[in-house]
C-alpha cells in the first residue's frame, strides 16, 4: 500500500493526465449528446497537452532564457547547465497541438450545428430513431 | 531546382490553397486552373524526386538548413518516393475527373472545395515525405481536418457520419501524439532516424513498448483497421463523389505507409518482429478484418457502400502483409499500397460517373446501365477484375506476393482469408456486372424495341478514368520492374 502511494505521489503529473484522459474518453463513449461528446474529445486532447507540458518541467529549474547571453560577460563566460532550465521543446510543440485542438473543436461544433439544423436535436438516439423512420 | 523538390511538393500546394480561397472571391473559374497547376507541379516534383532517389539513393532535405536532430528534415527514400508518386498522381487525375461532378454537386462551394482539396493533398504528401515524428502529427491533422470539411459537404447523413469520423479520427491522432510523447521522453528526439539510432539499448524499456503500441493503435484507428473501422463506411458513402474518390484511395493507404515507416525506420524491424512477439496476433486481426470486410460488403445493396467495405478488407491485406515479418509479405504490402490506391480510385471514379448521370448508386438504379454508359462500365469491369486479382491486372501480383509471404511465414489462416476474400469479390463484382449487363433498364419494362440511348459521362470524366483503367493493367505488366528497382531497395536487408 505504501509503495503504491509513493508511486502515485512521485509521478502525480502522469496520474492526473491519465485521469483526465479517461474522463474525456468516458464522455465520448457514454454521453448521448453530440456536444457533450465534443467536450469529452476536447478534455482528451487537453490531457495530452498537459502530459507534454509536465514532461518539460524540472524541480528547481527556471525559464529557458540565458540571462548573461550578451554584454561584457559574453556567452562563454558562464557555463550553461541544462539542469538549470526547464525543457522548452515540449511547450513549443504543444503550441501547435493547441492550434490543432482549436481547429478540430471548431470543425466539430460547425458539424454539430449542421446536424442540429437537420434533425432539430443533438441527442444521438433521437437522431438515429429519425434516420430509422425514413 | 531539383534540389528543392522535397520542399516544393508541400509548399506549392499549401500556398496555392491560400491563393485558391482568395481567387474564389474574385472569380470562381480561376480556382480550378490554379488547383490543376499546383497539383501538376506537385506531381512533377514527386516524379522527379523518385527518379533522383533511383539514381543516387535516399535524399535528406533540411528545412532552413538546420541539421536533423534540431531542425525538421524531409527524408525521401525508395519507399516514400514510390508512395509520393502514387499520391500525387492519383490526386491529380481525380481532380481533373471531378471538375464536372463538383460543379454539379456543390455549385456554390467550388472555391472552398478546391482549397480544401489542395490542402488535403498537401497534408498527405507531407505525411509521406517528412522525417520528423511530430511534423507527421501536424500534417496528419491537416489531412484529417480538410477531409472532414470535404466529406461533410455531402447530402443526407453526411454531417452526422463525418462527426463520427471526427471523433474517431481525433482519438487516433491523439494516440499517435501520445506515443510520440513517450518516445520523446525516452530518446529526447523527434527525428525518425535519430530515434532509431538511440532506441536499440532501450528495447526492453516499458515506455518504448507503450509508445509503440499507442502509436500503432492510433494509426490503426486512422486507417480503419477492422475492430476500429466503424467510422469509415458511412463517412465515405455520404460524402460528395469528388471527396470520396480522393479520400478513399489515399488516406487509408497513406496510413498504411505510416505504419510501415514506424516498423521499418522508427522502431526498426528487429524490434517490431523479434523483440516483440505480436506479429501473430496482428496477422490474426488482419484475417478477421478481411473476413468481416468481405462479409459486410456482401450484405450491401448499394454500390458505393459495398466498395467502402472492400476498403476495410483491403486494409486487412496490407496490415497482415506488413506483419508477416518476411520480405515477400512486406513487398506485397508496399506493392498493394500502389495497386489498391489505383484500384480504389478506378471504382470510385466509376461511382462518381454514375452519380453524375443517375443521382443514385443503389443496385436497383444500375439495371441495364451498360447500354447507357458502356465505357464507365468497362472501367468498372477492369477495376473489379483487379480487386478480385485476375492476372494481367495489378491486383493479382500484390496478392501473389502476400500469399507467398503467408506461406513462407506459415500463417495459413492469412492465406485462406486472402483466397476467401478473392472469392467474395468475384461474387460482389459479378453480381454488379450481371445487374448492369443483363437486367433490362428500369424504365424500359423489358421491351427491346426502344433501346436506351447512350448517355455517357462527359469526356473530362471519362479520359482520367480510362487512364486509370489502363494504368491498372500497365502497373500489372510492369510489376517486376517496380519490385526490382524500387521496392527491393525500400525494405531493409535484415528482413529476409
Amino acid at each position: 500500500m505504501g509503495d503504491l502511494i509513493q508511486i502515485v505521489v512521485a509521478k502525480y503529473n502522469y496520474w492526473i493526465y491519465i485521469t483526465l484522459m479517461m474522463i474525456g474518453l468516458y464522455a465520448m463513449i457514454v454521453k448521448n449528446n453530440l456536444v457533450k461528446k465534443i467536450v469529452g474529445m476536447n478534455i482528451f486532447q487537453t490531457a495530452i497537452i498537459l502530459f507534454y507540458v509536465s514532461t518539460g518541467a524540472k524541480r528547481g529549474a527556471t525559464i529557458p532564457i540565458l540571462e548573461h547571453g550578451h554584454g561584457e560577460h559574453g556567452a562563454g563566460a558562464h557555463m550553461i547547465h541544462a539542469v538549470d532550465y526547464i525543457n522548452p521543446l515540449p511547450h513549443v510543440l504543444m503550441l501547435t497541438a493547441i492550434v490543432v485542438a482549436v481547429a478540430t473543436l471548431g470543425v466539430a461544433l460547425a458539424l454539430a450545428i449542421r446536424v442540429y439544423n437537420r434533425y432539430d436535436t443533438l441527442e444521438e438516439d433521437e437522431i438515429l430513431a429519425q434516420i430509422r423512420e425514413k | 531546382m531539383s534540389q528543392q523538390y522535397p520542399a516544393l511538393l508541400v509548399i506549392v500546394p499549401l500556398l496555392s490553397a491560400l491563393v485558391i480561397s482568395a481567387a474564389g472571391w474574385i472569380n470562381k473559374r480561376l480556382c480550378f486552373p490554379i488547383a490543376v497547376a499546383a497539383l501538376g507541379a506537385a506531381a512533377y516534383s514527386c516524379i522527379g524526386l523518385l527518379l533522383r532517389v533511383l539514381e543516387e539513393g535516399a535524399i535528406v532535405y533540411r528545412f532552413g538548413g538546420w541539421d536533423p536532430p534540431m531542425g525538421i528534415a524531409y527524408y525521401v527514400d525508395h519507399l516514400n518516393g514510390l508512395v509520393l508518386v502514387v499520391v500525387s498522381v492519383v490526386a491529380f487525375l481525380n481532380l481533373i475527373a471531378s471538375k464536372k461532378s463538383i460543379e454539379l454537386e456543390l455549385p456554390d462551394k467550388t472555391a472552398p472545395f478546391y482549397a480544401l482539396y489542395v490542402l488535403q493533398v498537401t497534408g498527405l504528401l507531407g505525411i509521406v515525405a517528412t522525417g520528423d515524428a511530430f511534423n507527421l502529427y501536424v500534417l496528419l491533422e491537416i489531412t484529417a481536418l480538410s477531409g472532414y470539411a470535404m466529406l461533410a459537404m455531402g447530402k443526407d447523413r453526411a454531417q452526422l457520419s463525418t462527426l463520427n469520423y471526427l471523433y474517431m479520427g481525433t482519438i487516433g491522432a491523439c494516440f499517435y501524439l501520445l506515443g510520440v510523447g513517450y518516445l520523446y521522453i525516452v530518446t529526447g528526439s523527434l527525428n525518425m532516424v535519430d530515434i532509431a539510432n538511440i532506441l536499440p539499448p532501450l528495447y526492453e524499456s516499458k515506455a518504448v513498448l507503450g509508445a509503440f503500441i499507442i502509436c500503432l493503435v492510433g494509426v490503426w484507428i486512422k486507417m480503419a483497421f477492422f475492430p476500429l473501422h466503424a467510422w469509415l463506411p458511412n463517412a465515405y458513402t455520404h460524402g460528395p463523389s469528388a471527396a470520396s474518390s480522393l479520400i478513399a484511395p489515399l488516406v487509408t493507404k497513406v496510413m498504411i505507409y505510416v505504419m510501415i515507416r514506424l516498423i521499418l525506420t522508427v522502431f526498426t524491424p528487429e524490434f517490431a518482429f523479434n523483440v516483440l512477439a505480436v506479429s501473430k496476433p496482428i496477422v490474426w486481426l488482419a484475417v478477421a478484418a478481411i473476413f468481416m470486410g468481405a462479409i459486410l460488403a456482401l450484405a450491401e445493396r448499394n454500390l458505393k457502400k459495398m466498395l467502402t467495405y472492400i476498403i476495410v478488407a483491403e486494409v486487412g491485406y496490407m496490415v497482415g502483409g506488413a506483419w508477416l515479418g518476411n520480405r515477400a509479405g512486406m513487398t506485397g504490402a508496399i506493392l498493394h499500397i500502389v495497386n489498391d490506391a489505383l484500384m480504389t480510385l478506378c471504382v470510385f471514379l466509376v461511382v462518381g460517373n454514375i452519380a453524375y448521370k443517375l443521382k443514385g448508386y443503389a443496385f436497383d438504379d444500375l439495371k441495364g446501365l451498360v447500354r447507357k454508359m458502356p465505357f464507365t462500365m468497362g472501367a468498372l469491369v477492369i477495376g473489379g477484375l483487379s480487386i478480385i486479382g485476375v492476372p494481367p491486372t495489378c491486383g493479382f501480383f500484390s496478392k501473389w506476393y502476400l500469399i507467398s509471404g503467408a506461406i513462407q511465414a506459415g500463417q495459413y489462416a492469412f492465406m485462406v482469408a486472402l483466397l476467401f476474400s478473392s472469392l467474395v469479390n468475384v461474387v460482389l463484382f459479378f453480381r454488379v456486372i450481371e445487374i448492369c449487363y443483363y437486367e433490362p433498364f428500369s424504365n424500359a419494362h423489358g421491351h427491346d424495341h426502344h433501346p436506351e440511348p447512350m448517355a455517357e459521362a462527359p469526356l473530362t470524366m471519362l479520359v482520367p478514368l480510362f487512364i486509370v483503367a489502363v494504368g491498372l493493367i500497365l502497373v500489372g505488366l510492369y510489376t517486376g520492374d517496380i519490385v526490382n528497382n524500387v521496392i527491393e531497395f525500400a525494405i531493409p536487408k535484415s528482413i529476409v
